[in-house]
């Protein structure tokens, strides 16, 4: 752990408990910014476990244990940069030191010892992220045994994590980061209204999942509403739309109290015992006091203004909509609103609530100043979401939409660590970002072109020139000796 | 034309030529087109710059640079333009269904036995569906809409993306037939997917010698109906091809062992390990439905799926097909096609993949799938480059005419376009 845990900070100040005098960094931070601050030391053991208690978890457990591969300085020099912040530079150099952008600019000098790469002709973008993927829940090979995804054994499972059902042996990972992914939100899947929590994870190879999380991230709540609940729960229900709102607004009012019990115990003399824990609630009420971002599906417009209306019911913000078929009736809305939209391209017409698709809707989301997500929920499509955010973008100037290169790209960068949390840390080619890059064959918007090499935290993960070195899963091993490349092909 | 879907002792061959007539005599308005100036793909022959595809009553007539047009014909200038034939996905159920989830309008799957051979398509095919327009959009002029599910699926038909009634639409009824070496329709086995094929082989040869003893009742036991067995005939004899869906590099050489043993005229789909013998399916002469984009290995029948499959079949000497493998998203074959290429597959053979090739494989290459005198009048003009991904398919004729890109999404478009104080259901969508 060497992140500074800002969104903790930001909300134990707000609740004004414990850490009046603390201060907000990390006991264990020792990033760029964290200095000698005697403020940091004075957080206590118990302001920690208090923290950590509130998430859900005690004694450090479930905590990020992911450490960059290391790396030296890297140059990329001469490509066509795509910062993803406004900016397309051509003939532009990227310089990474200790993990992180330095520098993005024309001409930039060469530090001692630093690897120069020639990206000439070449393309550099931040990495991809996906906000909607099962990968490591719902993963290759889907065979008897390792359906992680939904715990359908009850419409309401807040209670659940993604994390633990996560394979870090998913060949499905390394095929994403061969398609210059670097980041990706795991969910649970939609059966449950609530689902579970979801977890962001960097693609880097670990032996367990907490090797792979991204340090800091804020988790994501999985909701879901619309069919798939109704469909999975007819018997018991809720078996309609009306009884899926019941079961969230039910869910809601418990976890209102329990914030409530909580919050008031621990600002009190704590003389009396705590307050039992629920796994479920202690969920739901990190969503009320926002720690834990909202990710809803929902296809059609009229689900998503009723998720709207719940969300402000109960006071809380839903962070992204995912699927969102719909999601151009209702752009200005969003907008307003600062909800996001994580959206295919085109898919359509498998279900009633997507029978409304249409391959204009991220341009229209995007045009409407709403934050526009391009999001893959596929282990196929993860590994072209360039391809995908093109197709979006000229789809949308077909129809004379403004969009903007700029804008489609951070579609799946910028716009997508918004909606996980992590905009402050990665999702641009800027100054101070983490070293997630992406050095792509030719423009990532052609058809012909593939990713060449991926750096994670400045490190090289995956680079498709050499034959051995990059990440291969176990489950791929021996198995099939004439196949067994993993993501290269 | 009233062709009857035959029962009798020939009934799928008639039935099939019965329909390829009345698709050649459809409505005969202005069919009379010239596609002018553009860079013309005949797939068959070479690359004409500038060139121009003259049809005359729906067919084309001539594919040349300098030709004197005929007074007063319909121009379509294609100048800077691309110009290929229609795209053609053999791997649709395009008519046959609308919402994926609505059973009441999914017609490609028969429930019940297995063994569905004599389960023909044509009479649940909507020639309204919303998908025809959408895909056609896309540059889709021609599909095969094909049954799914169990051991044999049933008879697959193909279609052009035009027209009103079935009668038009239809190209070809039974057109292929369709199957799937599924251990779970078997009985839970392999052994028993190639045991239970060759058995109902075995006894579709046996009524077709011992009919009149089978209808007599002096008959043995057989294990299919007598309509299935009935519809079998034509894949014996090799006249209808017979498509089955196959990923297992060693489930492909059971397949292509039954091929042999019975003559039967068999296509590959799927084929997410071919490469792994694809010697052996080029000595067989078998072509291969591929979708480029298929790489995970989501289960141990497909633990070789690469992205360079399409490459690696055709250097071996595979005649290879690409196939969107969907129905609503038919129009992804340009994004399959151009991913085929990524991976190593030349771009006229990609072309040929989603054109010729299909076209060749369902015996119907005398009419469909390149630019040449002759043939049917399916051709699309592209923006660039069809498989890129700027690209756009700016018109698109079938049999002559150029249809329209309109369709329910644009309507949708259209409607939502702008947000204003007009209430959206009060918008006017009409094209």
């Amino acid at each position: 752990m060497t992140e500074p845990r800002m969104r903790w900070c930001l909300f134990l100040a707000l609740l004004s408990l414990v850490l009046v005098a603390a201060g907000c960094a990390s006991s264990s931070g020792s990033g760029p910014e964290s200095g000698p601050d005697p403020s940091a030391q004075a957080e206590g053991d118990g302001a920690k476990a208090d923290r950590q208690l509130l998430s859900g978890t005690r004694n450090g457990a479930w905590e990020s244990s992911y450490e960059p591969l290391p790396s030296g300085p890297v140059l990329i020099r001469g490509g066509t940069v795509m910062t993803a912040a406004g900016e397309e530079i051509v003939g532009g150099d990227v310089l990474l030191v200790d993990g992180r952008i330095e520098a993005v600019g024309m001409g930039l000098d060469v530090p001692a010892g630093a690897e120069v790469i020639d990206a000439s002709g070449r393309f550099v973008t931040p990495g991809i992220i996906d906000t909607h993927s099962h990968l490591g829940v719902y993963p290759s090979p889907s065979v008897e045994g390792m359906g992680e995804g939904n715990e359908a054994t009850n419409p309401v499972t807040a209670e659940v994590w993604a994390e633990h059902g996560v394979w870090p042996q998913d060949a499905g990972f390394w095929r994403a980061l061969a398609g210059g992914v670097t980041t990706i939100q795991v969910l649970p899947g939609s059966a449950n209204l609530i689902g579970g929590r979801g977890v962001t994870l960097k693609l880097v190879p670990g032996r367990g999942v907490t090797d792979m999380m991204f340090p800091g991230a804020p988790m994501g709540l999985k909701m879901a509403c619309g069919e798939n609940p109704k469909r999975v729960y007819a018997k018991q229900g809720p078996s309609t739309r009306m009884g899926n709102v019941a079961g969230y607004r039910a869910a809601f009012i418990q976890a209102e109290a329990y914030r409530e019990t909580w919050d008031r115990w621990l600002e009190g003399d704590r003389q009396s015992d705590a307050p039992d824990r629920d796994l479920q609630l202690e969920t739901l009420a990190e969503v009320l006091r926002g720690n834990i971002l909202v990710q809803s599906h929902c296809y059609r417009a009229d689900d998503m203004l009723t998720m709207l209306e719940l969300a402000r019911e109960f006071g809380f913000s839903i962070r992204s909509f995912h699927h969102a078929t719909e999601a151009y009736k209702i752009r200005d809305y969003l907008a307003a609103q600062g909800v996001g939209a994580s959206m295919w391209v085109d898919w359509w017409g498998f279900k009633m609530e997507a029978f409304d698709g249409i391959p204009e809707n991220i341009a229209l989301v995007s045009d409407a100043g709403a934050r526009a997500i391009l999001h893959t929920d596929s282990g196929l499509e993860i590994q072209i979401l360039n391809q995908n955010t093109a197709r979006a973008m000229y789809a949308g100037l077909a129809v004379g939409i403004d969009v903007s290169r700029d804008d489609a790209l951070r579609w799946i960068t910028a716009n997508a660590a918004w909606a996980l949390g992590i905009d402050e840390r990665t999702g641009t080619l800027e100054p101070g970002k983490a070293g997630d890059v992406v050095i792509w064959s030719s423009d990532p918007f052609s058809v012909y072109t593939r990713a060449d090499q991926v750096f994670i935290d400045g490190a090289t993960v995956f680079d498709r020139d050499r034959s051995r070195g990059n990440p291969v899963s176990d489950f791929e091993l021996g198995i099939l000796p004439e196949a067994g490349r993993g993501g290269a092909r | 034309m009233n062709c009857a879907i035959g029962r009798l002792g020939f009934g799928v061959r008639l039935a099939a030529s019965c329909w390829a007539l009345a698709a050649l005599a459809a409505p005969a308005a202005a069919q009379d087109l010239a596609i002018t100036g553009g860079t013309v793909h005949t797939v068959s022959g070479d690359v004409l710059e500038g060139a121009t595809v003259l049809i005359r009553d729906g067919r084309i007539v001539e594919v040349a640079r300098d030709i004197d047009l005929p007074a007063g014909i319909s121009l379509v200038d294609a100048t800077g333009r691309v110009v290929t034939p229609g795209l053609f996905d053999v791997t649709t159920s395009i008519g046959l269904v609308e919402v994926g989830a609505v059973s009441s309008t999914v017609d490609g799957q028969m429930q019940g036995d297995p063994v569905r051979a004599a389960f023909d398509v044509v009479d649940g095919l909507n020639p309204r569906s919303v998908l025809i327009p959408v895909n056609r959009a896309g540059g889709l002029t021609t599909a095969l809409a094909a049954p799914s599910g169990g051991l044999i699926a049933g008879q697959a038909a193909v279609i052009d993306l035009a027209g009103t009634s079935v009668d038009e639409m239809v190209v070809r009824a039974g057109a292929a037939m369709m199957a799937n070496f599924s251990a779970a329709a078997a009985g839970g086995a392999r052994g028993a997917v190639s045991l239970r094929l060759r058995e109902v082989l075995d006894d579709a040869r046996f009524w077709r010698d011992n009919r009149a003893a089978f209808n007599a009742g002096r008959s043995r036991d057989v294990s299919a109906s007598r309509l299935d067995l009935e519809a079998l005939g034509p894949v014996l004899t090799g006249e209808m091809p017979l498509i089955v869906s196959v990923h297992r590099a060693s489930d492909i050489e059971a397949v292509l062992r039954i091929a042999a043993d019975y003559g039967l005229d068999l296509v590959i789909a799927g084929g997410s390990e071919a490469w792994m013998v694809a010697d052996r399916i080029a000595d067989a002469e078998v072509p291969v439905i591929v979708k480029p984009l298929t790489n995970n290995p989501g289960g141990f029948d497909r633990l070789g799926a690469r992205f360079d499959n399409a490459a690696l079949l055709y250097a071996a000497g595979v005649d290879v097909i690409i196939g969107s493998f969907t129905s609503h998203n038919a129009r992804y074959l340009t994004l399959e096609a151009g991913n085929a290429v990524r991976f190593g597959l030349p771009w006229e053979m990609a072309l040929r993949a989603a054109t010729l090739a299909p076209a060749e494989a369902l015996g119907l290459a005398a009419e469909y799938g390149s630019l040449e005198a002759g043939k049917v009048g399916n051709v699309v003009v592209w923006s660039g480059d069809p498989f890129e991904l700027s690209s756009r398919a700016e018109t698109v004729v079938i049999r002559g005419r150029v249809t329209s890109l309109d369709n329910r999404q644009r309507g949708l478009l259209r409607r939502y376009r702008e947000l204003d104080d007009e209430r959206p259901a009060f918008k006017e969508t009409g094209p």
